[in-house]
């Protein structure tokens, strides 16, 4: 009797156990920070015990505040030049990859996705390496190809280091991106292609009006995906300028401007204001997603 | 496989040879790392690749000099350490509540799922200053307490195996329960073999991340001892013996790299095998 009471017990009352761990922690790391932080971003702080109530002024200072604008159009700047390059290339090398003449494919496709195993931090203190003025590969390269010796300050020079930095992202993420372009390449349905070659359909228009409508579920996944990690960006920048913000601050982001705001500066009340900032930003592309109909897909 | 006319031939040649430099791409940086982590002294600054001429003065002082002049070794032993404790509590807290979300009914499961599901979209930056002050009311700092408890949540973890737990049949459930297995032996015994070539992906996920973890850590961290290879390898890129430190830098971001290379080989197997034995049949 007691057995069998125990045991409908169990049986009754184990999925609110098997979810308590997760739901405590929850609670207390993500839903509590969060209202948290919105309370903070009414807050001017030094460190985490003195605090003063200033309502909207940090969401107020926060528009004419330069340098945050300087880290949203460095991120802009960024997400352009990076996506521009990131799509046609690995979309490209996909196309490429899914010829039935390549051989040897599980090769080039470990070969591609391995860099996308190394963290931002290695890619960053490798590509500080690799961009250096002396002893750098590619100015060494640069330097067999012009035939004297080329000195190029990449990662010193405020132009070239934002080229720099979309170098190195590029290397982390084409690889990754072509993955997903070549199995949504695979999905698309051969016969259309037989048909439209029936047709009379130049390879162009096969691209345009088969292959493109074919992949672009994930074709704009990946714009999203791009967007919304470039406006997180931190780990890549911050590494490669030498734990800075970069010459003439070039590399400042959104979260590097938090993050030095929040733990260098001391004021986690400015910093929560920028972090809702990005929040908005994010939300507000997540939405313009969904309002031009690609909701389901995204 | 069809003849080939010479025009496919030639397209073919044309299509490696472009795949052969884009893959060279990807891979002549890891070569170069390589390379210049086993050269000495000048010879970084003389030769792109490897002295050809006198590959005698090949040398393996920078990675003697990770382990006596830095604290590299240490650094190694809290990655793994904190790698392997994250993956373990992420990967049990999130099977655990993905298997009782996805195979049981209870109260207040919709709102809770409504609650995460918001919360998916949240750049977790913003997140920063207010966890850091909860760490610091918690007595957490420099501890590492402070990124495994909070680590071990995971929203998409929860998602990822409630979906894929949908694929155990509630037959088999039922049959454990007339045969008198425990609940949470369900959970460990029948459900979790089923979804294991996912969980094996989602655990090397969950181990990549945490490898190569730097925000958080740097925040939390602040005796040098304590640092994870991120941390360390930042560190050392700026010291001011930055010169001489080239070679050894690049020793210790290749240690750094390779077991991930090849921990991704070794379970890639694993994946594929998971996945044509199966756990269960019909």
């Amino acid at each position: 009797m007691m057995r069998a009471t125990l045991w409908k017990l169990q049986a009754r009352y184990s999925p609110y156990l098997f979810v308590s761990p997760f739901v405590i922690l929850f609670c207390t790391f993500l839903i509590y920070p969060l209202g948290r932080s919105f309370m903070l971003g009414f807050y001017k702080t030094a460190g985490p015990r003195n605090q003063l109530f200033i309502g909207f002024d940090n969401y107020k200072f926060l528009f004419q505040d330069v340098l945050f604008w300087v880290a949203v159009g460095n991120t802009t700047l960024y997400v352009i030049m990076f996506l521009s390059i990131q799509i046609p290339l690995s979309l490209g090398l996909a196309i490429l990859l899914n010829s039935t003449l390549v051989h040897a494919r599980s090769f080039f496709r470990f070969a591609f996705f391995s860099t996308h195993l190394v963290g931002q931090v290695f890619v960053a203190v490798m590509f500080a390496q690799i961009l250096s003025v002396r002893g750098g590969l590619v100015n060494g390269l640069l330097s067999l190809v012009v035939g004297h010796t080329v000195q190029i300050n990449w990662i010193g020079d405020p132009y070239l280091a934002r080229v720099s930095l979309v170098i190195a992202s590029l290397w982390l993420s084409v690889g990754f991106a072509m993955i997903y372009f070549l199995a949504a390449l695979q999905a698309v349905d051969q016969d259309l292609y037989e048909a439209a070659e029936v047709d009379g359909a130049g390879k162009w228009s096969r691209f345009i009006h088969i292959t493109i409508p074919g992949i672009k579920p994930v074709l704009l996944f990946m714009i999203l995906v791009g967007i919304i990690g470039a406006f997180q960006l931190f780990e890549l920048p911050w590494v490669l300028f030498q734990q800075s913000t970069g010459p003439a601050n070039a590399g400042l982001t959104i979260v590097s401007y938090l993050y030095v705001t929040a733990f260098q500066g001391g004021d986690l009340g400015y910093a929560s204001s920028i972090g809702w900032m990005l929040v908005l930003i994010v939300l507000m592309i997540v939405g313009t997603f969904r309002v031009f109909g690609f909701g389901r897909d995204v | 496989m069809p003849a080939r006319t010479p025009l496919q031939a030639s397209r073919s040649i044309l299509l490696h040879i472009a795949l052969i430099v884009a893959a060279a791409c990807s891979l002549v940086p890891f070569f170069w790392l390589l390379c210049a982590s086993v050269k000495q002294g000048d010879d970084i600054f003389r030769w792109m690749f490897l002295p050809w001429t006198n590959l005698g003065s090949l040398t393996l002082d920078n990675f003697r000099r990770l382990f006596t002049q830095q604290n590299f070794g240490l650094y190694i032993v809290n990655s793994i350490f904190l790698s392997s404790m994250f993956t373990i509590l992420v990967v049990s807290l999130s099977s655990l509540g993905g298997f009782a979300l996805s195979k049981y009914d209870f109260r207040g499961k919709k709102p809770l799922m409504i609650v995460m599901l918001a919360t998916m979209l949240l750049p977790a930056q913003v997140l920063l200053p207010s966890s850091y002050e909860l760490i610091y009311h918690f007595g957490w700092l420099n501890s590492y307490l402070a990124i495994l408890i909070p680590g071990a949540v995971s929203v998409f973890g929860m998602f990822l195996f409630m979906q894929a737990m949908k694929a155990v049949p509630d037959e088999l459930l039922q049959a454990g329960r007339v045969d008198g297995c425990s609940e949470f032996r369900l959970w460990w015994e029948i459900s979790l073999p089923v979804v294991r070539p996912m969980t094996g992906a989602y655990t090397l996920m969950c181990f990549l991340a945490s490898w190569n973890s730097f925000l958080w850590p740097q925040i939390i961290l602040q005796d040098e001892r304590k640092y994870n290879l991120p941390i360390g390898l930042a560190n050392m890129m700026g010291m001011p013996e930055y010169q001489t430190a080239f070679g050894t830098l690049m020793a210790g971001t290749f240690l750094s790299v390779l077991p991930v290379v090849v921990l991704f080989f070794v379970l890639q197997k694993d994946f594929i095998a998971g996945l044509t034995s199966g756990a269960i049949k019909g």
